[in-house]
């Protein structure tokens, strides 16, 4: 499979002047004025026809440089062997995106601290977007049929059974969870429901080292990494067997075991931290990177900036992977950016970027795959915007009929579905039934009904877990306070709810 | 250790280097050697040591790599190398939320906030992920190892960006420590304690003293611990509780006072969050007169904090109200900075102080 740096329009413009008015002119004036007005033609032209090409002439003649300004600025020099910094990350690689200028004076480069530019005298803005979107990398279509057999990394029997299977384990799991709130069981949940493709797909495509920072809408990851029913419902419970102490809202999972880095409702603040995992991961020499998630809403947070300036900046391995679903809780994508979605942001910082159809569990599993095996084998990070639609409301909290038509959300929810779609091209291979399928999810909702039960009547935190944890050792207000709360717990236990051995 | 150093190596100049009569002035104690140093020095000597203790240890923030806009990082990245001494981009929020990336992935992220007054940007990842991150993952992940330092204080012509004390934002967070240092050699052992101790701590550095303090620090080394106020001047009348830079004046105003006869007891808090309530309790049971004073503006400040806790613990034993001589409720000023600040005839005419018909309320 090859990689495509730059995979914008290939158009080209045409001849900027038309050479038999400057030949048919016979007034020098009157070439003059054609000329200028011509010209404005063509700027206008240029910038009609969408270029989102930088206007460079490309000199093959200047070397490129070994190191990068930042370290001739700093003065130090390092052994290029023992240096972690790559050759080159200019945008110089790119032949995509590379112009030809018809006026000599683009033949000469000026210095500047960030390198050589060329230069033009042709005024020329860089258009706002590009004639034509990112197109959106598939596998398979929306029948589960394979479009093309090149592209795509293969993905055995065993895979896409386990795939398929969790993707069905997520989706009973999200409706329980879902219902069980509705009846007052758990205080809050939140669905991936049609993002499961996503969910899965990018876990089955890691490896179990890779570190994930996610945002929250991600449990499938979770789950593909042996998290168990139960263990989901010990959070939602924030019962005595749940591994964050009951102290976070449901669905804040968390877990080291499985490099799951707990959860936290501010949203893209995980991202400069997955930076900061992943030169982590670069200094020990693991084969490992970090991946973290974010919505379409929260790549307009200054997180999103500092997180992806960061990796770039730090060389770090890491993955970006943005669900853009079309919402943040009831605000559209036209109202959260200008851009031509997220995928379009990642050249803006050096970033290799692809944006791929993340209700098609193959061009998801193929992508993260390979975004993951550049992290790790070229030390950059690497964006992927994968296009889906939440189906479910924002949360618990949030009734989407509002301000969606219901009809969007059924056609998502029918027609475009990824579990659908992948279980017609796992049920084509012949490697699912339907007797698997109701099995599969008979069991899997049994399983659920009965983690929910035991979840229930689980023992709650003891008071003490108030306490623990602020810092590594409780603070001495800590302990005054956790002494006089006790008291009162235990002079007046008709104010405070119960089962919270003290 | 620490203490021992405290009362036997201590040069003239900075407050707590006169003990009353317990006063001693010698420039080697037992086998380690000290030099004079002045603040910068004494932190960049901290830096050192740490990264070379620790090879999981990193120094980052905006141009740390040339040795900083205030030296304090001079000589690491030529030392160290840049893979683990670094500029970072201009983000605050990035620097601290690719430190905190760091630190939970177990190494020591040893931050610099160029300034104290632009640490807001960092504000939501200081207060909703590191102080958070242990306590919300029940103890599975914690960013222990991460330092953030900042230079803070009045600087004599810093105006309203340079010249900032934003440490009650921090105070109010539980989850991170909140450490200031008055001296070079109380810097250097409070930051290395700063960086081993296992939870996220914000160390504000005045900034004032980086050239103006000088003092001799031992060249081992040596940690100052945290939470452990310390009297760095014995007295009968009157407790006064500060931090930073302000000691340097409140110690004049207890020379002046000792001049009416007032005797003075002065409390370096160290550690703001969480702070000793202890020594100041037993000081001012002791005293009966409570006077804090700080460069931040008095709503509002950690002044207000130490007042309440002591009135609620020593009321029966106060002979009057405390007393706050701390600065303006305005923005840090240019030109009226030496109207803003809480100078020694401040607190010298506050209520506390002062006999009442001298008394003025700032």
């Amino acid at each position: 499979m090859h990689i495509r740096q730059g995979t914008t329009c290939t158009c080209r413009p045409s001849n900027p002047l038309p050479t038999n008015i400057v030949k048919d002119a016979t007034s020098f004036l009157h070439m003059a004025m054609l000329f200028a007005r011509s010209r404005n033609l063509v700027s206008s032209l240029r910038q009609n026809l969408g270029l989102s090409a930088i206007l460079i002439k490309r000199n093959h003649s200047s070397p490129r440089p070994v190191f990068t300004n930042y370290q001739l600025s700093s003065r130090v020099f390092l052994d290029p062997s023992t240096s972690f910094r790559h050759e080159s990350t200019a945008v110089e690689t790119q032949p995509d995106l590379v112009q030809q200028s018809d006026h000599e004076d683009d033949a000469q480069e000026l210095d500047f601290p960030g390198g050589k530019v060329g230069y033009t005298s042709e005024m020329k803005f860089i258009p706002e977007s590009s004639s034509r979107r990112i197109p959106c990398y598939r596998v398979l279509n929306e029948h589960g049929k394979i479009i093309s057999d090149r592209d795509f990394i293969p993905v055995s029997e065993k895979l896409a059974v386990r795939m398929y299977e969790q993707m069905a384990t997520l989706q009973v799991m999200d409706h329980i969870f879902y219902e069980a709130q509705r009846q007052g069981r758990i205080s809050f949940y939140l669905t991936s429901v049609g993002e499961e493709a996503i969910n899965i797909a990018s876990a089955a495509a890691l490896s179990p080292e890779d570190v994930v920072l996610p945002q929250y809408r991600e449990p499938g990851v979770l789950l593909w990494r042996g998290f168990t029913l139960e263990e989901f419902a010990n959070q939602c419970f924030g019962n005595k067997a749940d591994y964050g102490k009951g102290r976070q809202m449901p669905i804040h999972y968390g877990s080291n075991q499985h490099n799951y880095f707990t959860v936290s409702s501010p949203i893209a603040t995980q991202l400069p931290q997955a930076a900061g995992v992943g030169y982590a991961l670069k200094m020990e020499k693991k084969n490992a990177c970090a991946v973290t998630f974010i919505g379409d809403g929260g790549t307009s947070e200054g997180d999103f900036h500092a997180g992806l300036n960061f990796a770039a900046v730090m060389e770090a391995p890491v993955v970006f992977i943005c669900r853009n679903n079309g919402w943040a809780i009831s605000t559209h994508i036209s109202e959260q950016f200008r851009s031509d979605g997220i995928v379009v942001k990642g050249q803006a910082y050096g970033i290799r970027s692809i944006r791929v159809d993340g209700n098609d569990a193959l061009a998801v599993y193929s992508a993260v795959r390979s975004a993951r095996e550049m992290a790790v084998t070229e030390q950059r990070p690497v964006l992927i915007e994968a296009m889906t639609y939440r189906v479910g409301h924002h949360s618990t909290s949030d009734d989407s009929t509002k301000y969606r038509e219901a009809d969007e959300i059924q056609y998502w929810k029918m027609s475009r579905n990824p579990v659908n779609r992948f279980k017609k091209w796992v049920e084509d291979n012949g490697w699912w039934s339907e007797e698997d399928e109701s099995k599969l999810r008979s069991s899997t909702r049994k399983q659920l009904l009965q983690a929910i039960q035991a979840a229930e009547k689980w023992e709650k935190q003891p008071l003490t877990e108030l306490f623990n944890d602020v810092y590594d050792v409780k603070t001495k207000n800590l302990e005054e306070q956790e002494v006089g709360l006790k008291a009162l717990v235990e002079k007046q236990p008709q104010d405070y709810p119960t089962g919270f051995h003290i | 250790m620490a203490s021992l150093l405290s009362r036997f190596c201590r040069k003239l100049a900075l407050p707590g280097s006169a003990h009353g009569s317990r006063m001693t002035s010698t420039t080697a104690c037992g086998s380690e050697t000290v030099k004079s140093l002045n603040l910068y020095s004494a932190i960049n000597q901290a830096l050192h040591i740490a990264l070379e203790t620790d090879p999981r240890s990193y120094v980052f923030g905006e141009d740390v790599g040339f040795g900083g806009v205030f030296r304090c990082t001079t000589g690491l990245a030529e030392r160290f190398g840049k893979n683990r001494v670094f500029n970072t981009p201009l983000c605050e929020q990035g620097i601290v939320g690719f430190g905190i990336g760091l630190a939970a992935m177990g190494n020591r992220a040893v931050v610099e906030i160029q300034v104290a007054d632009y640490i807001y940007p960092a504000f939501d990842q200081i207060v909703n992920e590191a102080a958070k991150f242990r306590y919300r993952s029940g103890n599975q992940f914690n960013c222990g190892g991460l330092t953030i330092r900042a230079p803070y204080g009045a600087v004599g012509h810093g105006g309203h960006y340079h010249s900032q004390s934003p440490e009650a934002f921090f105070c109010h967070v539980p989850g991170i420590k909140v450490v200031i240092p008055r001296s070079p050699r109380e810097a250097k052992g409070l930051l290395l304690s700063s960086i081993r101790d296992p939870n996220p701590v914000v160390f504000f550095e005045p900034k004032w003293l980086y050239r103006q303090a000088v003092e001799e620090v031992p060249e081992h080394d040596y940690m100052i611990p945290l939470s452990q106020a310390e009297i760095i001047r014995e007295g009968s009348d009157i407790t006064l509780v500060g931090w930073g830079a302000q000691l340097t004046v409140m110690e004049q105003a207890c020379l002046d006072a000792e001049k009416e006869g007032i005797s003075c007891e002065l409390i370096d808090l160290k550690t703001l969050l969480p702070w000793d309530k202890e020594t100041v309790e037993a000081s001012v049971k002791k005293t009966g007169r409570l006077l804090i004073s700080h460069e931040a503006p008095i709503t509002g400040g950690f002044g207000a904090e130490i007042s309440a806790t002591i009135l609620e613990r020593c009321f029966l034993k106060l002979e009057a109200p405390v007393s706050r001589v701390c600065g303006l409720d305005t923005p840090f000023p240019l030109v009226f900075e030496p109207f803003y600040m809480p100078t020694k005839n401040k607190a010298s005419s506050s209520s506390s102080l002062s006999s009442p018909s001298k008394t003025h309320i700032f």
